[in-house]
């Protein structure tokens, strides 16, 4: 008797848990999703290599959430920005840490961006249908470097000053496009208080809305593709599907174990 | 989770959040008004809130009677048949392409105008006052430091290396300035005047900021930074960089020496006031300006920046 009643409260309990989460499944399909995105279907031999990925992922959060904060603090014009920059690091309450964070943690993404790279060219997983993902990493990839370039200037130090003039006169030295892309760094003839803001916003805003929206894209195409096995395995990747007939092409249907011995 | 049915799992209409309304207003009246308002409305939420709850939650607790069930209206047929001409359906779709274009068009062009154009707009400085001629005495370097932009501040100063050459070789009392930016034509680090340099640095006030002006013996110039080296006329001797040293231009305004617009230069020959220089249009740091790499370079910035 005692225990009906404990599990009749238990199901009391998990329906009361239910009620908000079917109100956003029912209106939203949210939960469906989430669900679809955290338990899909994966090669069994997935190793720790598959995690570089989600490891750059992890990176790049980790830059975004402590750049916020980093803006909270620091005032990107020529009179004030090293200074700003000196009491992130010296006299604000774990500054240092933060700014450490943000600093280490972009060698961490351009390091791990590359290991990923690696391990997807090694692994064979750029290969059909993946194509596109390869096209959006190195997007991705570029678009890493650009952050990297941008971001140096903005301690407006010597170091940054002078690496930020030979970074900009590289691009000028481009055939015909190039000196216009320096004065446009620039914001005009010559490097001034214009540059540090300009690259502060292509910094702050216009290359990480440009890398989140190429990361979305590069999720749905590996949820929509799936994880590749890696090259000793002797499953299959993929799953079944929908049988395409228009050119002959079969792609992923049906997929043959690549070693050709039969599990 | 337990998959919907054809109806909307919706509470059916309720009067209850009317009431939890008010009384939020009163607590928010209240906080700022007096505590008893506050209390009141607290009060009024609670007993509206827990009645709004209870409706809200008659479907979980079972004692909700279910709504009628209302036959849904037989869906209509629609004949498809075929169009021929231009549809009406084309024209409306062909106009909103039209009309978003547009006004995307007249929101986009000055945004990105206002993000490329104000580089290459304004470009031209004022000349800039480099104080009395008395400052500059025969054969000496000095390393001189001015606010090409007063107005930018502190980050627009720039230093170029100022030598009086002593009276052009045709005109007495007419004297001639080698006047050479410090900005290396490799990649655009701050050349170096590789000699004794005097310690102390004179400052002298314009009205367009403060000048310094630190006597330098240089036997060459060269770039920290990736090794380039220059003779005292500019040209090249050494490393990675494409040409000669720019110059300044300037001009004598009464006894005062005024800087004006740099210009750049493949080569010069000869030295002092004697010097053949090749002169050609300013040009950005790494850029041929003379000989077969120039054509990679055919229009440059100055030449469309006002």
């Amino acid at each position: 008797m005692a225990i009906t009643t404990r599990k009749k409260k238990q199901s009391k309990l998990v329906e009361l848990v239910n009620i908000p989460l079917d109100w956003l499944e029912e209106r939203s399909g949210l939960i469906g999703g989430v669900k679809y995105f955290l338990f899909r279907r994966v090669p069994r031999d997935t190793s720790w290599w598959h995690t570089l990925g989600s490891a750059t992922l992890t990176a790049f959060l980790v830059q975004a959430g402590t750049g916020v904060v980093l803006a909270f603090y620091y005032k990107p014009h020529p009179d004030t920005a090293y200074e700003s920059i000196q009491r992130i690091t010296n006299d604000i309450t774990l500054g240092w840490l933060v700014r450490g964070m943000h600093k280490w943690g972009a060698s961490v993404f351009i390091i791990l961006m590359f290991l990923h790279m690696a391990r997807v060219f090694l692994f064979g997983a750029y290969k059909y249908p993946r194509e596109l993902n390869w096209i959006v990493g190195v997007l991705l990839l570029v678009l890493g470097m650009l952050e990297g370039f941008a971001g140096y200037l903005l301690p407006w130090d010597q170091t940054a000053y002078w690496a930020s003039v030979v970074g900009i006169n590289l691009n000028g030295t481009g055939p015909f496009v190039g000196p216009f892309l320096a004065w446009f760094l620039q914001g005009g003839a010559e490097i001034g208080g214009n540059t540090l803001t300009i690259f502060y916003a292509l910094h702050m805003l216009l290359i990480p809305g440009a890398i989140i929206g190429l990361i979305l894209l590069h999720l749905y195409l590996v949820v929509r593709l799936g994880v590749s096995s890696p090259p000793w395995s002797e499953e299959a990747a993929g799953r079944d599907r929908y049988v395409v007939t228009t050119n002959g092409r079969t792609g992923l249907v049906n997929p043959k174990p690549r070693s050709g011995r039969p599990k | 989770m337990e998959p919907h049915g054809e109806r909307p799992h919706v509470a059916g209409p309720s009067l209850w959040p009317i009431g939890f309304a008010v009384g939020i207003a009163c607590v928010l009246v209240g906080l700022v008004v007096s505590w008893p308002v506050a209390a009141v409305g607290a009060a009024i939420a609670l007993i509206f809130g827990f009645l709004w709850i209870r409706d809200v939650t008659g479907d979980y607790r079972g004692d909700r009677h279910e709504l009628a069930e209302t036959d849904a209206a037989p869906p209509v047929v629609v004949e498809e048949r075929e169009l021929t001409g231009y549809s009406r359906n084309k024209f409306l779709e062909l106009s909103t392409l039209g009309l978003g274009g547009l006004i995307t068009g007249i929101v986009v062009v000055p945004i990105l105008g206002f993000a490329v154009a104000p580089a290459f707009v304004n470009q031209e400085l004022d000349e800039v006052d480099l104080g009395p001629l008395d400052n500059f005495p025969e054969g000496k370097w000095f390393e001189t430091t001015y606010l090409s932009n007063p107005a930018e501040g502190e980050v627009s100063r720039r230093t170029a290396y100022i030598r009086n050459n002593g009276d052009l070789p045709d005109r007495q009392n007419v004297p001639s300035y080698t006047i050479i930016s410090n900005r290396c034509v490799h990649l655009g680090c701050p050349v170096q005047a590789s000699g004794p340099r005097a310690e102390q640095e004179k400052k002298v006030q314009t009205k367009a900021g403060e000048l310094t002006l630190t006597e330098v013996t240089p036997a060459a110039f060269s770039c920290p930074c990736h090794g380039g080296a220059y003779d005292t006329e500019g040209n090249r001797t050494a490393g990675p960089p494409v040409r000669a040293l720019d110059r300044y231009a300037y001009t004598i305004n009464g006894d005062r020496l005024g800087l004006l617009p740099a210009y750049s230069v493949a080569w010069v020959k000869g030295e002092g006031a004697d010097a053949l220089i090749k002169r050609y249009e300013h040009a950005g740091p790494g850029i041929h300006v003379d000989g077969a790499e120039a054509w990679l370079y055919p229009i440059l910035p100055a030449d469309v920046a006002s």
